[in-house]
């Protein structure tokens, strides 16, 4: 017994001597490699002030842009039926990829995790219905806008409220928990009586129950809604602070900024946009919309 | 079934690419269950072990693995080396890392509980028969081990599987996302289409999870 004792003692220590081997090793190998990844980073970083983005130069010399998009945010960003991105978003981003002269890599982004790919450079523009806000600023350069999105008030056609002042003291106003219509409201007009819903399904119905005079959400959600549902007209398509949409590019990426800047500017002049709605855009929300909601020349 | 919206998996490709995400999450989590059951069972036998410090290495190791989100992990391999390193590696095999570092310490785990379950007398006859340890090891006590451990294994495997619907967070399409994204493609034309498309899904999982465990069966009363 004791004898087996000092055997797996020894056999232990073995197993354990080879493993801590083993793992130096790996740690000194990688140590290594450490440095010299940073002596490289120091290099570059002497280039181009930081190593995280491609420029303009470089992008078309590799001959591949990644642009990021939704694959499931239908109009903006999708996968249609034959497995081809498409959308509003997307028909810009070709344009972009026509214009610089290389091919496009689309990556499937989501809401969250849009601004880590800028930071890390693994695509070098974001094209995802990205909304221009202070917080993201301070994270990623935003060039000009390309779409507005604001506040929409939906209510009955035969009740439409043209005015926030139309509505009567008993009046309610149905709104989505969180949204920044809840927000605005709340903030801007404390007199107008709120009901309140979690889900967007949720909201939905209790609208179409009648249990409130109108909606208030993102103008393109009850623009959208109008549309799909006969007897409901969208009485103020535009209230409150205008937010825009646009193209983003890792902080600093000044190249490509500057870029894109010129190119939504000179796609102004042929009306580059409104072309984009009409082809993406028009079924979805009408041409009664095509003003309020597209951005011409980053204006 | 029209109100199901199963039909717009017909339209166009969709189901041939709703097959292609399927295959992209076969392949992220057959490589990284193989890699973690080779890897596993190391570990595993290495936390039998009685040395303090291997001890507590292991056990940062696993409580790590236990303590954080696979969504956390992932983020910190595919972005953060990026970020701290400036290594580039791309979202597949920071995904196969990922559910490796996770199936190996929970696979290890489970080894452990396996061997250590094997009554000491099994070691001592062996050594009463004059084999050594690593005699005593491949002939007693891993067979036995591995009988053990199948049933075991199998919830880790299946789990993990279903998990790797997490890597669309660093852009893989898998199956999921395919089917997220042929749902809102056809939200105006099919807004029932949610349902049919998710029983469809399920069924795909259930179609690869089930041989799974049809197998475990298998080897249980093969190998019993």
């Amino acid at each position: 017994m004791k004898n087996n004792f000092v055997k797996r003692i020894t056999s232990g220590l073995l197993v354990t001597g080879l493993l801590a081997a083993s793992l130096t090793a790996c740690g000194s190998s990688a140590s290594t490699s450490e440095v010299a990844e940073e002596k490289e980073g120091k290099v570059e970083a002497a280039a181009d002030a930081d190593a995280g983005f491609r420029t303009v130069d470089e992008i078309k010399e590799s001959g591949t842009i990644n642009i990021g998009v939704f694959s499931d945010k239908s109009p903006f960003g999708y996968v249609d039926e034959n497995g081809e991105y498409a959308g509003y978003d997307v028909y810009f981003a070709e344009r972009i990829g026509k214009d610089l002269g290389v091919d496009i890599n689309y990556v499937s982004t989501e809401a969250a995790n849009r601004i880590e790919y800028l930071q890390t450079g693994k695509v070098d523009i974001i094209l995802a219905n990205f909304t221009v806000t202070e917080e993201r600023a301070q994270e990623v350069d935003f060039a000009l806008p390309y779409m507005n999105v604001a506040l929409g008030v939906v209510s009955p056609s035969d009740a439409v409220i043209e005015s926030l002042d139309d509505i009567g003291a008993d009046d309610q106003v149905i709104v989505i928990s969180g949204t920044t219509a809840e927000t605005y409201l709340t903030k801007n007009y404390p007199d107008i009586k709120l009901q309140k819903y979690d889900a967007y399904a949720e909201a939905k119905t209790a609208f179409e129950n009648g249990n409130g005079v109108a909606w208030a959400n993102d103008n393109t959600e009850v623009i959208a809604f109008a549309i799909e549902n006969e007897g409901y007209e969208v009485g103020i398509p535009s209230l409150g602070d205008q937010d825009t949409i646009a193209p983003a590019v890792t902080k600093g990426n000044e190249s490509l900024l500057n870029w894109l800047n010129d190119e939504i500017e000179s796609l102004g002049s042929e009306n580059f946009f409104h072309a984009d709605y009409e082809e993406t855009l028009l079924d979805t929300y009408g041409a009664d919309y095509e003003d309020t909601l597209v951005v011409e020349g980053g204006k | 079934m029209a109100s199901l919206g199963i039909d717009v998996l017909f339209k166009g490709t969709n189901f041939l690419r709703l097959l292609q995400g399927l295959w992209v999450s076969i392949e992220i989590s057959l490589i990284s269950v193989i890699l973690s059951i080779v890897l596993g069972l190391v570990i595993g036998m290495l936390m039998t072990i009685h040395n303090p410090l291997l001890k507590a290495v292991l056990k940062v190791y696993l409580e790590t693995v236990r303590i954080m989100p696979q969504m956390v992990l992932l983020f910190i391999v595919y972005f953060g080396t990026t970020r701290v390193f400036g290594w580039d590696m791309s979202a597949e095999s920071s995904a196969i890392f990922v559910f490796t570092f996770w199936g190996t310490a929970e696979m290890g785990d489970l080894v452990r509980g396996s061997i250590k379950s094997i009554p000491n007398i099994q070691f001592e006859s062996a050594f009463a028969l004059g084999m050594d340890k690593v005699q005593t090891y491949i002939y007693i006590i891993l067979p036995q081990t591995v009988r053990r451990l199948i049933p075991l294994s199998i919830n880790l495997i299946t789990r993990m599987i279903k998990t790797t619907s997490l890597v669309m967070m660093i852009g893989i399409v898998e199956v999921l996302k395919v089917a997220q994204q042929i749902i809102e493609a056809n939200r105006k034309v099919s807004p029932n289409a949610a349902f049919g498309v998710f029983a469809v899904v399920f069924l795909l999982y259930f179609i690869v999870c089930w041989p799974i465990s049809r197998l475990a069966v298998y080897l249980e009363k093969r190998w019993a």
